[in-house]
């Protein structure tokens, strides 16, 4: 083992590494505001992916009909579940639930055949993606709100099987791997490094950045803490606890949809790669306590190494090694704090 | 496949009396069951009229028949599990849609399908089994698409005295052939057979030591126990052995530990696009040398997921693969372009080796049955005994998998000669042994 071999597995583990710290932040996102267990995260990448080289082809993507499926479901369901208190907020329900889906279908259906270029396909790959979080956070967990963490997990785990199927039934079996962004390669210090891994992690750092800007500066992000730290304050306070799941399940949906761009040119995924992703993403969160945005960052990092070097020294054995870095994590966790407090 | 539609309304009617739904498989009626795998016509609602209805169904329906001159004899049933979705996916989905393409009459014997979806599941392939052979009566068995989900269909097929035609490569299958293998065919080669073709290929290239990558599922490891024997008997020796997930997102420790130890050549031993994700990144990482693969990858799909990364890449593969380049007087090519041909008509793109298996398994029982309907009608013990035994004795029979003969001692007797070696170039597989 030399030193390009060394410098090349980190370089490996750092481009991995960033996409499960996004997935991790994601994670403790939803679950501080909402308690959720977000398994379906990683189909949200997984999607993403699928739907950027899609539509990098020139190929409707499959999300675009099922954006509109998820939209009609969701009004239908409101209104089946009492409707709204003004005409106002049903036309606001409406344009967001039915047009936006439709028009997004519509302009995929014209312009994805064009292949007006990256720009587009990204823009578009983000709209269709991100609105999946809010529309699967109203159908599947809403209604599910007040329960215990336990029945929000299981709900999780059933989306995550529906996001499969509708994978499988959209995307077809076999892999896909979008262009790059950039092309080309630098090299440093021996080793090479392809421009798209640089685009990755610096898009992750300008991401996690941004996320936060958001939580510190501004108000909505600022009613997301407040929620995430206690949910009867924050209503007391005035701050709708629907609408801030809402828009916890639109960031984590955000997040995926901008990680599956990303990677979608460095590998090549499936309609069911998504759920892997989404677990070492979790085992970054896990050691984060699914509170610490810092340490999650850090885990993941540290899982993205662990699964190279891992990889390098015993390939067979790889996913055990990863996986089995919660358990030593759980065992600090659970020495440290005396007592586990179950709602 | 092609009945006139009113034949087809006729025998639908007679579906409510005896489940004839199958007999409706033409294009539309397939396409629908691919969708809904079983679902089946049902015209009656228990009810209070319901004896009345069957009487005068029944009359309706006979009369149908009769103008439609339909043969009044039972026809042959087949059930099919396949894993269409679920990790089996990539395999399972162009088998389902082969479904319509297999013949609807054998040696004069009308042929109904009943194909079910196992999801890639074990427990599911067997209840599918079991559906087939209690409910539907089916008088040949075939699937499932992995070997871990074919295993359990083994007791089934032997409880209840029906062949098994098993389109997965796994040897346990078939490999020895008891008491209850004995009901057991397997129509895809051997992976011992590819491994041989490829490597006397590559020791006659003047290769000493392979670097070898494998899948860390059933296939990849069949193929290790293959290639542990087969390379070290030609000559070669195996200088680093990893595994790689198909679902994993990066490679490249893989890849680089393969490159450190410096082969002569890596062999990868993975199916379908996945395959090309070691491939590119061992090209990235700067691995000149040649790439070897196994017949997993001889999928349009793989070609175009891969790109230039995989271009002289060589594989041994079936002889469907290379079909259209053979000799014209070559049997495999009227066999493997027939197939082809079909396959387009109904599903528009050209189809992969996984939907062969099907083809090939329905051609073995299309050579056993004038025997079988000697000595017995379809829907009897008799019958599916007799067809066992036919099976048995089939002899040179030219399929998109290769030549077959099989014996009492040998379920899956393909030729060795049924390997080609290929090569990728400019896009296509080619043959070039």
């Amino acid at each position: 083992m030399d030193t390009t071999i060394v410098l090349s597995l980190i370089q490996d583990g750092l481009v991995n590494g960033a996409i499960y710290a996004l997935l991790a932040v994601a994670l403790v996102l939803v679950f501080a505001v909402t308690r959720v267990i977000l398994i379906p995260q990683g189909e949200f990448v997984a999607m993403a992916a699928l739907t950027y080289a899609q539509v990098q082809q020139g190929v409707v993507p499959g999300t675009a009909a099922l954006l509109v499926a998820l939209g009609g479901s969701a009004f239908l369901l409101d209104l089946a579940r009492g409707g709204w208190r003004s005409p106002r907020a049903l036309v606001q329900r409406a344009s967001i639930d039915l047009v936006l889906p439709v028009t997004l279908f519509a302009a995929a259906r014209w312009l994805a055949p064009l292949q007006p270029g990256p720009a587009f396909a990204i823009a578009l790959t983000f709209l269709l993606v991100m609105p999946m979080g809010p529309f699967l956070y109203r159908i599947a967990f809403a209604p599910l709100a007040d329960a215990s963490i336990l029945t929000l997990l299981i709900a999780a785990v059933g989306v995550h099987l529906a996001l499969t199927v509708l994978g499988l039934a959209f995307f077809g079996p076999e892999g896909m791997r979008a262009d790059p962004l950039v092309d080309g390669s630098i090299e440093l210090g021996g080793t090479v490094i392809q421009a798209q891994q640089i685009v990755v992690v610096g898009a992750s750092l300008a991401l996690m950045a941004g996320l936060y800007w958001f939580f510190e500066r501004t108000l909505v992000g600022k009613s997301l803490r407040a929620v995430a730290v206690n949910r009867t304050g924050a209503r007391l306070v005035g701050i709708p606890i629907a609408a801030s799941g809402e828009t916890a399940f639109a960031l984590a949906a955000g997040i995926g949809a901008v990680s599956g761009i990303l990677i979608a040119p460095v590998t090549m995924l499936y309609y069911d790669s998504g759920f892997l992703i989404g677990l070492k993403g979790f085992v970054a969160a896990i050691i984060g306590g699914l509170s610490s945005y810092p340490i999650a960052v850090s885990g993941a990092i540290g899982v993205g190494l662990v699964q190279a070097f891992a990889a390098f020294w015993t390939s067979t054995f790889m996913e055990v090694v990863v996986f089995s870095l919660v358990i030593p994590v759980l065992l600090l966790r659970s020495l440290r704090s005396s007592a586990v407090e179950e709602e | 496949m092609k009945q006139s539609r009113s034949r087809c309304r006729a025998a639908k009617l007679v579906s409510t009396l005896t489940k004839m739904a199958g007999a409706c498989d033409d294009r539309h009626g397939a396409t629908k069951a691919r969708e809904k795998p079983g679902a089946k016509v049902r015209l009656l609602e228990p009810g209070r009229f319901a004896m009345l209805r069957i009487s005068a169904t029944t009359f309706i329906a006979l009369a149908a028949l009769a103008a439609a001159g339909a043969p009044a004899s039972a026809d042959m049933k087949v059930g099919i599990t396949i894993s269409a979705t679920g990790p089996g996916a990539a395999l399972g989905t162009p088998e389902m849609k082969t479904v319509p393409v297999l013949p609807s009459e054998i040696a004069g014997q009308k042929v109904q399908y009943f194909p079910l979806d196992d999801a890639s599941d074990a427990t599911k392939s067997a209840t599918n089994v079991r559906k087939f052979v209690t409910e539907d009566k089916v008088d040949v068995l075939m699937g499932s698409t992995l070997t871990f989900t074919t295993l359990p269909l083994i007791d089934i097929a032997a409880e209840s005295k029906t062949p098994l035609l098993a389109t997965t490569a796994g040897s346990v299958l078939v490999d020895p052939v008891d008491e209850k293998r004995k009901w057991v065919f397997k129509v895809v080669p051997n992976d011992r057979i590819g491994a041989l073709a490829l490597a006397r290929y590559m020791a006659k290239q003047g290769i000493k030591t392979v670097g070898f990558l494998a899948f860390n599922d059933a296939y990849g490891e069949a193929w290790t126990k293959e290639v542990n024997k087969a390379f070290p008997d030609n000559g070669m020796k195996i200088v680093a052995s990893e595994t790689y997930a198909r679902t994993d997102t990066s490679t490249t420790a893989q890849t680089l530990k393969l490159i450190a130890a410096n082969p002569d050549a890596i062999f990868i031993a993975a199916s379908g696009t996945p395959a090309t994700v070691p491939a590119r990144e061992l090209r990235e990482h700067g691995y000149k040398g040649p790439m070897f693969q196994t017949h997993g990858v001889a999928s349009p799909a793989f070609i175009q997921a891969g790109g230039k990364d995989v271009e002289g890449t060589v594989i041994s593969a079936e002889p469907f693969v290379v079909a259209s380049q053979l000799p014209d007087d070559s049997p495999f090519k009227k066999v493997g372009l027939d197939y082809v041909a079909k396959y387009k008509e109904v599903n528009g793109t050209p189809p992969a080796i996984f939907g062969a298996h099907l083809v090939d398994g329905m051609s073995i029982v299309a050579a056993a049955m004038p025997e079988a309907l000697k000595k017995g009608a379809p829907g009897t013990e008799a019958f599916r005994v007799a067809l066992r035994d036919a099976m048995e004795q089939v002899k040179g029979l030219y399929l998109n998998n290769g030549l077959l003969t099989m014996t009492p001692t040998d379920h899956c007797g393909y030729q060795e000669s049924s390997a080609l070696i290929m090569k990728v170039e400019n896009g296509a597989f080619k043959l070039i042994q």
